[in-house]
């Protein structure tokens, strides 16, 4: 089996969010950047645990400049056993799709793996832009995977439930919490990600359909009201009066 | 013209439907073209309702091979859809089935895509800009769609379904209808609750609960106020609730009007699943609680006692007005 697990890059959950002077770009003076925890957790581990079970590779893949090598090799010290950086911005999820797609079109992986969506711009549209490049179904909100030959039952997350589905590989899929549990590399898995394989490949041109205009903070919150515990009368109040929400 | 996928998951049209059309119309209005609304799949109800929310035509391609989605399939047709009915603005909703679709749409149309749009466009000039709410709500990102088509999939509970219109007759759509690769099972889902990213009340609890047997005290209060429950991580990963209820960054992201979170200490992480709420409550016996910083209206106390207090000025307040 040949599992490519796609990795983003975020700044850190708990990262101060902040933009440039025009306010065109995010400012990441400072900031902590992360594996996003949903590519970590849930989809780089599934994978791994398959491979584990079932033998093949899995291949790590970022769009992203040499700085997130530090990210890529994480995601080898966690159990992927080579890794692909496209060295390139991943300026919107088109782009980035159109990178992957161009990378993967020749190279018959059997699955191929996302987080249900990054938690720096939320979008949740690079798997489904990917697997219309290549011709493949995709589940979104996979919350469990198993495979029994060439053919995988998925458990996806819908609104009020779940859906088991069933599809043959080759599929793409995007993992969500349940999927797998998170991994601390261990020291092993640390001295032998220094030596796996990290190929880099330059990228492609594509269109531009979306262009960023600018960021904008929400307006601060006014503070928070305290209300007397013993007067839950007076919160009624507000929420009816001041919040209009009852 | 603007037209909107109205999806109907298990032939039923949802809240998420009747927003986006309401939606689709306004951006229609603001562009000066009709509104359209595309129905798919064989077995779907009262179609013609969605003229109500504004949908000058709809239409519906008629085929048991989209009763059950399969993200291929429905792109393709809706993208030879939209081809032939000149649509130049797409519009989805947010949810777990539109999410699947856009992405494969914008390629297939060469469309530019944002997805999770809380408000209408604005247009600058030629520039047709709309906005999102990035950063797990922390940040509005704006962003020009230069495409000649463009997709917009709308975040729920941004607008107000509007049912000003009178119902529309639907008229069947011949598209050809590509046979899916995703074989469904089984769907199961939770009966008589408003799904939590619909809902427009949650009232949530977490560890301060201390135990799953004190649960009554929350679903009394949301049984008054209509609202669904939810809970926090760490109450989630004990299994004192069960996982659907989770909100937060690994969990459910939710944006209610009204947010009421009880014993919770308001990490960051569970933070960034709820701060799209208009209102947030926060009821907690520790002043110090991270959470009464990103609250409008907080009450120290001890929720055993304040919980209940609430749920009965609630029912006043209901016997009054």
């Amino acid at each position: 089996m040949k599992f490519l697990v796609c990795i983003s890059q975020t700044p850190d959950t708990t990262a101060k969010v902040s933009f440039n002077a025009d306010s065109t770009e995010y400012n990441s003076a400072g900031v902590q950047f992360i594996m996003n925890p949903y590519d970590e957790w849930y989809a780089l581990v599934r994978a791994c645990e398959l491979r584990e079970a079932l033998g093949g590779t899995v291949v790590a893949l970022n769009v992203g400049p040499a700085a997130n090598e530090t990210t890529i090799r994480k995601a080898l010290a966690i159990g992927a056993d080579e890794a692909v950086r496209i060295d390139a911005d991943p300026k919107s999820a088109a782009y980035t799709a159109k990178q992957i797609a161009e990378y993967a079109k020749g190279q018959n992986f059997d699955l191929i793996f996302f987080g249900k969506e990054t938690i720096d711009y939320n979008g949740a549209e690079v798997g489904a832009m990917l697997a219309e490049h290549l011709d493949l179904p995709y589940i979104a909100f996979a919350s469990k995977l198993d495979l029994n030959g060439n053919t995988a039952t998925v458990e996806r997350d819908i609104e009020g439930g779940v859906e088991v589905l069933e599809v043959d590989l080759p599929f793409v899929l995007s993992a969500a919490k349940g999927m797998a549990e998170q991994r601390i590399p261990n020291m092993r898995g640390i001295m032998s990600a220094r030596t796996k394989p990290l190929q880099v490949v330059a990228p492609v041109a594509a269109d531009e359909t979306v262009k960023t205009v600018r960021f904008t903070l929400p307006p601060a919150k006014a503070g928070v009201k305290l209300v007397d515990p013993e007067n839950m009368d007076e919160l009624v109040r507000l929420l009816h009066e001041e919040a209009k929400v009852l | 013209m603007v037209l909107v996928y109205a999806e109907s998951p298990r032939g039923q049209f949802k809240k998420a439907a009747f927003e986006a059309v309401t939606f689709g119309k306004k951006v229609a209005d603001q562009l000066g073209v009709p509104c359209a609304a595309i129905v798919l799949g064989a077995n779907v109800g009262s179609a013609g309702e969605l003229g109500r929310y504004g949908a000058g035509r709809v239409v519906q391609v008629s085929d048991a091979n989209l009763d059950h989605l399969d993200s291929q399939s429905a792109a393709a047709v809706l993208a030879d859809a939209a081809k032939q009915l000149g649509a130049t603005v797409l519009v989805l909703s947010h949810s777990s089935t539109g999410k699947s679709i856009a992405g494969r749409l914008a390629v297939r149309l060469n469309a530019g895509l944002v997805s999770g749009v809380n408000a209408l466009p604005e247009m600058r000039g030629s520039d047709f800009i709309v906005k999102k709410s990035v950063f797990s709500g922390k940040a509005v990102a704006e962003y020009a769609v230069v495409s000649p088509i463009k997709i917009l999939s709308l975040m729920g509970n941004a607008v107000k379904p509007d049912a000003i219109g009178t119902p529309a007759n639907v008229e069947p759509l011949s598209v050809p209808v590509p046979a899916g690769r995703i074989r469904v099972k089984a769907v199961k889902t939770v009966e008589g609750t408003v799904p939590l990213p619909e809902a427009e009340v949650v009232v949530s609890a977490g560890r301060g609960m201390k135990d799953p047997s004190n649960w009554g005290i929350v679903e009394e209060l949301a049984v008054t106020l209509d609202a669904t429950t939810a809970c926090s991580r760490p109450v989630a990963d004990s299994h004192w609730r069960p996982h659907h209820e989770h909100v937060g960054q690994t969990g459910i992201a939710i944006r209610p009007n009204l947010y009421i979170a009880i014993g919770i200490s308001g990490a960051i992480q569970h933070l960034a699943g709820v701060n799209n709420s208009k209102v947030i409550v926060v009821i907690n016996k520790d002043p110090e609680a991270p959470f009464f910083k990103a609250a409008d209206y907080g009450v120290v106390g001890d929720l055993f006692e304040v919980v209940p207090r609430l749920t009965a000025a609630i029912q006043k307040f209901k016997a009054n007005n």
